[in-house]
């Protein structure tokens, strides 16, 4: 290891000033850290020891905890593609199962090579015009985007969104750290506003066509590919999933954002570990299930008002959100007791976004949102409070 | 008695405790006292190269308070005087008598009836200099009248002196100084839970309480949040234990004698035990044969969370009770360090999971509690503030520490007042900045923004 650190320091003299690549050294450092921990040692002044938690630390438990979720993902595309080209008639076998997989695999690898692509490579040239290290951040930005959106999504409007996101929603104001909302749903939001074609509707949550030219296939008669949210939304004859079928999520939806079983893996080591707060996710889906309860009880008389509480929860990309999404610490609210408040101003928007607006059967995306921009006006109420009892002590 | 129960703030594990046992160094000829160790002060001489001096005779005073004296710890002759850019006062050194001859105060002494008396005589000493007030974290002002004393008998640094070994036996020393404080303001004496120092018990003419839980349960703006919070515009003084103990000195032997033992810790560090020094000596009479030479060390006056980094040719100043060694860490070349498991390096922010299950499943039920070695290194870039509540879980407080800091960053002076920077001292966010995953330096933003705070103000 100590060679290989010799040769990778002398490779790295060609990127400083003067050297072959200056203008690329904002590309080396992040490589340069990626592989060594940074040997910089404390100021004279100052703490003179430090933790072993760093920001690239707390970014890759994010993605660990993002990993069941997109291996479901994987496996849920293909399944869905082979459900709806009539492939499952005869049942499921092992060939079958690794199909699905393989063809998940397929269908999911070019989400991620646009995401990257696309997004690092706008952060590796803001870093260099800036003149700082490329921050974590779009790793976790860009390992979430492609899980919350339709698998049909057109690649040249992924790369279209995450590139608007990223300049507008991140670059603007500042970088990682300095953003108002969340960058992956500033992208889906964009695409969503956008291009509502390949967001919503039947056909977009379930790969019909060939992917890279394999297994291209028409859907069977009578198939559907709405999600339930739809089909209650709009009031269409609904062949409710049941309370299981959507815990296990083999059924439509965005990639990442079905499988109940697989965000509770990820919850678990989230909160394990402290990188999200428990109190975001507890007052989201707490709020959530009463305003979901208080429908169902006096609401309107629409199916989707009578959906019960607790499949509200499940279904959808709810769950998703709130142990992913609301829970990023910079876009969220940053005092210990506004994260309560801010996570009850999204498990309440979302139901309602969900119950009472038509155009929109699912109400996350546009709840975190709201969160987001309330977020610092939660914090400034709950520090002004401080501020006025420690004024009158 | 009142007590604290404190539940958010962190005991690092550190390894190399001094042992309770006094080692001897060597004493040099001559002693080099050095205006910059008083932060916040602009010398003006009061002594010219050949004069004598007694231990406790003027050497300089401070410009804006021409009343408040820096003395001598010796006696000698004034043997050099250093200048550096723009005749800039370096050190004034002291060519050392072989007993030390002490300046006499005890007419003042015996004569002290106000509080202005006791002043007069702190000034006088220069042991004044030993006294830090809120707000500004500086050496009090002698214009301020403070509306309370606060004294922690205790630090809950890593690898903290023993003051209840360090001070055994001194209790009438320690009570003179404070009989003769408390005719300024009331006296608050914090002592840890469970300590059983009769010194510190027995001390009358003063308030005590108890303090339980982690560090920063003995920083002494803790403390004074919980027992007495600040109003605005008060101002409260704070005064290390140990230098309770030289004032004690001044008003029960009427001397001004500075010797202060302190502890030589830490993982790097051998000789781990306790040094009788005098402010003035050369650290390297304490370190040069006291370290572990084959690898880079850190040098450290105070402790490794708030301390601050010194070099062999620096001198001993009258503030620090301990001196840390660490490793520096900068020949350690950690592969993908962000992502493997660190199995020797203790974590705060629980990011290592197969660190945390390994210690919580074996380690602690079959070796007890482990101590580790911590070195100089970041170990992450700097990045903006990201993690949220981060702060809050050491920072134990009725201070929102995050949007102090940021109002700190920005110099805004009204928000800062607001949110409490009348009551804090950088080194109430050594912990904060210990545990912040983006590496931000937040002691030297607080230092700044109180020094630009006091400019402003005052």
């Amino acid at each position: 290891m100590e060679k290989f650190y010799k040769f990778w320091k002398k490779f790295g003299e060609n990127f400083q000033e003067g050297g072959k690549f200056e203008k690329l050294s904002s590309f080396y450092d992040a490589f340069d850290t990626f592989l060594f921990t940074p040997t910089t040692t404390a100021k004279k002044v100052g703490a003179q020891i430090h933790d072993g938690s760093d920001s690239k630390r707390t970014m890759i438990i994010v993605v660990l905890a993002l990993i069941p979720c997109l291996l479901f993902g994987m496996f849920n595309v293909g399944y869905q593609h082979l459900l709806a080209t009539g492939q499952l008639a005869c049942g499921m076998t092992c060939a079958l199962w690794w199909k699905a997989l393989g063809f998940g695999v397929l269908a999911i690898i070019p989400f991620y090579l646009v995401s990257y692509i696309v997004g690092l490579g706008i952060e590796f040239i803001v870093a260099q015009i800036k003149h700082e290290e490329v921050a974590e951040g779009y790793l976790v930005t860009g390992f979430i985007l492609p899980l919350i959106l339709p698998i049909n999504t057109p690649l040249w409007q992924v790369a279209i969104a995450t590139a608007f996101a990223v300049i507008f929603a991140k670059e603007v104001f500042g970088g990682t750290g300095y953003n108002i909302f969340n960058v992956a749903l500033i992208a889906r939001a964009f695409l969503f506003f956008a291009y509502p074609a390949s967001m919503t509707g039947d056909s977009v949550f379930v790969r019909l066509g060939s992917t890279w030219g394999w297994d291209g296939a028409t859907a069977i008669d009578g198939w559907s590919g709405a999600t339930t949210l739809t089909q209650l939304g709009t009031g269409m004859a609904a062949e409710n999933a049941s309370f299981w079928e959507t815990f296990n999520g083999l059924m439509p939806g965005c990639v990442g954002e079905t499988c109940v079983w697989a965000i509770l893996i990820g919850a678990v080591l989230l909160l394990m570990t402290g990188v999200a707060s428990w109190k975001v996710m507890l007052s989201i889906l707490a709020t959530a299930g009463v305003t979901a309860a208080l429908f169902n009880a006096f609401g309107p008389d629409t199916a989707i008002a009578n959906y019960p509480w607790y499949m509200h929860l499940i279904s959808g990309g709810l769950l998703f959100g709130a142990v992913f999404m609301a829970t990023d610490p910079v876009t969220g609210a940053r005092t210990e007791c506004g994260k309560w408040i801010y996570g009850a101003l999204i498990g309440f928007m979302v139901i309602l976004v969900r119950v009472l607006n038509p155009g929109f059967p699912e109400g996350m995306m546009l709840a975190i949102l709201l969160g987001n921009a309330f977020a610092p006006l939660i914090d400034w109420c709950v520090v002004r409070r401080n501020v006025k009892h420690r004024m009158n002590r | 008695m009142q007590q604290i129960n404190l539940k958010r703030g962190l005991d690092l594990p550190m390894d190399g405790k001094a042992e309770l046992m006094l080692g001897s160094i060597s004493r040099p000829d001559v002693f080099r006292i050095v205006p910059d160790h008083f932060a916040g002060i602009t010398p003006k001489l009061e002594v010219k190269v050949g004069d004598r001096v007694k231990a406790g005779s003027p050497l300089f005073h401070d410009k804006a308070f021409e009343a408040m004296l820096f003395t001598s710890p010796v006696s000698g002759v004034v043997q050099d005087i250093v200048r550096g850019d723009r005749r800039k006062i370096m050190s004034i050194n002291i060519a050392a008598d072989a007993t030390i001859e002490y300046e006499d105060f005890k007419a003042q002494v015996g004569a002290i009836q106000t509080q202005e008396d006791v002043k007069s005589i702190l000034l006088q000493s220069g042991l004044w200099s030993l006294i830090k007030q809120r707000p500004y974290d500086c050496i009090a002002l002698p214009n301020k009248e403070p509306q309370a004393i606060f004294i922690s008998s205790f630090c809950s640094a890593p690898l903290a002196p023993d003051y209840e070994w360090v001070l055994k036996g001194q209790g009438a020393i320690l009570q003179s100084a404070v009989t003769a404080l408390s005719k300024i303001a009331t006296v608050y004496v914090g002592i840890r839970h469970g300590a059983a120092a009769p010194e510190f018990r027995g001390l009358k003419d003063c308030v005590l309480y108890e303090v339980a839980g982690a560090h920063p349960a003995g920083n002494p703006s803790v403390q004074i949040n919980h027992i007495r919070p600040m109003k605005q515009g008060e101002t409260i003084w704070t005064i290390g234990i140990q230098d309770l103990a030289l004032i004690g000195r001044l008003f029960a032997k009427g001397i001004v004698d500075m010797q202060k033992k302190v502890a030589l810790v830490g993982p790097m560090a051998y000789g781990k035990m306790y040094y009788n020094v005098l402010p003035g000596m050369p650290v390297s009479a304490l370190l040069e044969s006291n370290y572990h030479k084959e690898v880079p060390c850190r040098f450290i006056a105070g402790n490794a969370l708030s301390g601050h980094q010194i070099g062999m040719d620096d001198v001993i100043s009258v503030y620090p009770n301990m001196y840390t060694v660490i490793g520096e860490g900068s020949d350690t070349h950690e592969f993908m360090g962000w992502m493997f498991p660190r199995f020797n390096a203790f974590h705060f922010g629980l990011t290592d999971p197969a660190k945390m299950i390994a210690d919580n499943c074996m380690m602690k039920w079959l070796f007890g509690e482990r101590k580790y070695q911590w070195d100089a290194r970041l170990k992450g870039g700097r990045r903006a503030i990201i993690v949220s509540g981060e702060y809050d879980k050491v920072f134990p407080m009725d201070i929102y520490p995050e949007q102090l800091i940021k109002a700190m960053i920005a110099l805004n002076l009204d928000k800062m007042i607001e949110l409490g920077a009348n009551e804090v001292a950088p080194e109430d966010f050594a912990l904060c900045e210990y545990v912040c995953t983006s590496k931000m330096p937040l002691q030297a933003i607080a230092r700044e923004a109180l020094d630009y705070m006091r400019k402003e103000i005052e």
